[in-house]
């Protein structure tokens, strides 16, 4: 038996929380100059009251301090705020490796260049429909080809292996293999991910996710390809089809997982922005550090977890229940079936469920009026005028094998 | 992947971070940007004694590794170095 590198077991280890965050996301701005559809932070506006830069370069040294290898930075649209590359330079030298998901807009030729200079910094390109109709659809005109010129910038610069970022969605998900021609021409890697009923995408996520037998393709799909796509582990819930999918199937939230939202706020992860899930802000005594080892709401995550329901079938080692944040907003109890439980329960369960009162995500920073770049309404029953997505946090726990 | 010498000398790669915790370690490689687990406290220990040892096994050693379990251990480095997260270095390296 092995001692180095991943195993299973490693699972319960992090089901109880680890010292330190492996997976960190950072959003640093609500305001984008997108208005995706299924935003899963509902940005758009700046809030004025995020962090000022002297505020972030502090949660920079606490997160040196804690040893947090890297950050996803997202937002939010990250690159509009006046101090990024500031904020990114100062994370790089002080050994904080940074990963940001843009939609592309400040992804010139002279920024990829500086880009591709740096060994501590990755880029997250996003990108939801594999042709422009069905990508401005959901993310606004002109937002393809906004992708396409940071995408070509980065390739011509060398940029080798930066991210290509799908959220999965019923309208992308016969897509798969031209996206991943997408991101072979630009020397990108694929990364998929999964849409999540959080933010706007609480909103169009009954319309927008992937029915059940495009989840079943998907899934083949993702086998077929194994170590080659990342997915951030945000597909565990389909392990129950049978055979594990690439890197840990387990929960994060609050364990290794975590979210520092744009004032400050910690949530337990990026995709449940609500008060039942904020364990505190940066601005606390006791800072970050403080927020990750001893908020209550992050030591009950840690304690061991009842499956409830789902524990008398016979897939919940494989999925373990599925994800927290898509259960709470479709009205689901956090102890039965995922919405999209393979088995068919979700569905069943969100029959019953009185989805009128699911809770609603906290905090708005939509656009109040349209951008210009609003999503495009092409017969595709999606749009309502507003914003990006910034993908999830890399799980990092895939490891060594990914 | 070249093959491992347990008699050679190695070091950590320099773009590779290392953080404790209560099961092992985890380990970061900045180049390929992918997390290591050690699974096992000594195996951390036999880690950080590469520097100043000239050969693997002398940092097995001196971490503390009982003989019977040697042969256990060293896999654990082939793999580390497998994985890019090991390098070998000269010996005349060492001495400047």
């Amino acid at each position: 038996m092995s001692i180095a590198t991943p195993v299973p077991r490693l699972v319960d280890q992090f089901q109880l929380g680890l010292d330190a965050p492996i997976c960190l996301t950072w959003e640093l701005t609500y305001a984008c100059n997108l208005a995706c559809v299924h935003c899963l932070s509902s940005s758009g506006r700046r809030d004025p009251h995020e962090l000022s830069t002297a505020e972030s370069k502090a949660v920079i040294d606490e997160l040196e301090r804690m040893q947090v290898f890297y950050v996803n930075i997202g937002g939010g649209e990250p690159t509009v705020r006046p101090d990024f590359w500031e904020l990114v330079d100062y994370a790089t030298a002080h050994h904080v490796g940074v990963k940001f998901s843009t939609n592309g807009v400040k992804i010139t030729r002279e920024v990829a260049d500086r880009l591709a200079a740096s060994d501590y910094v990755d880029v997250q390109i996003s990108l939801d429909g594999a042709t422009p109709e069905v990508n401005d659809a959901v993310r606004g005109r002109g937002s393809y080809a906004t992708a396409v010129r940071a995408m070509e910038h980065l390739d011509r610069a060398g940029f080798r292996g930066f991210k290509l970022s799908v959220v999965v969605t019923r309208h992308n998900a016969g897509q798969l293999d031209a996206f991943k021609k997408i991101a072979d021409r630009y020397g990108a890697q694929l990364r998929l991910t999964r849409l999540r009923p959080s933010g706007r995408g609480a909103d169009v996520w009954d319309e927008l996710h992937p029915l059940p037998e495009q989840q079943r393709e998907l899934y083949q799909w993702l086998l077929a390809h194994g170590d080659d796509v990342l997915t951030g582990d945000s597909f565990f819930h389909l392990s129950a089809y049978g055979e594990s999918l690439p890197g840990l199937n387990l929960c994060g939230a609050g364990r290794v997982v975590c979210l520092i939202d744009p004032v400050g706020d910690v949530y337990a992860c990026p995709f449940a922005i609500h008060d039942a899930f904020l364990a505190g802000n940066i601005r606390d005594p006791g800072g970050f550090a403080a927020v990750w080892r001893e908020s209550p709401l992050f030591l009950d995550l840690r304690r061991p977890q009842t499956g409830g329901a789902c524990t008398r079938c016979s897939a919940y080692d494989a999925c373990r229940g599925g994800c927290m944040a898509a259960k709470f907003f479709t009205g689901l109890p956090l102890d039965g079936p995922d919405p999209e439980c393979v088995q068919g329960h979700g569905a069943t369960a969100l029959r019953v469920a009185d989805r009128a009162t699911a809770p609603r995500p906290s905090g708005d920073h939509s656009h109040a009026a349209g951008v210009r770049s609003a999503p495009v309404q092409l017969g595709i029953p999606t749009a309502r005028a507003r914003r990006p997505v910034r993908a999830c946090d890399e799980s990092p726990l895939n490891g060594g094998s990914r | 992947m070249t093959a491992f010498d347990a008699a050679r000398t190695w070091r950590l790669h320099p773009q590779v971070s290392v953080r404790p915790e209560p099961f092992g370690a985890l380990l970061y490689h900045f180049g390929t940007r992918r997390l290591s687990f050690l699974k096992d406290r000594l195996l951390l220990d036999v880690v950080r004694a590469l520097d100043g040892r000239l050969s693997a096994t002398a940092a097995c050693l001196a971490a503390g590794v009982p003989a019977d379990q040697l042969a256990r251990y060293e896999r654990a480095l082939a793999q580390l170095a497998a994985g890019d997260l090991l390098r070998p270095i000269d010996r005349d390296e060492v001495a400047g």
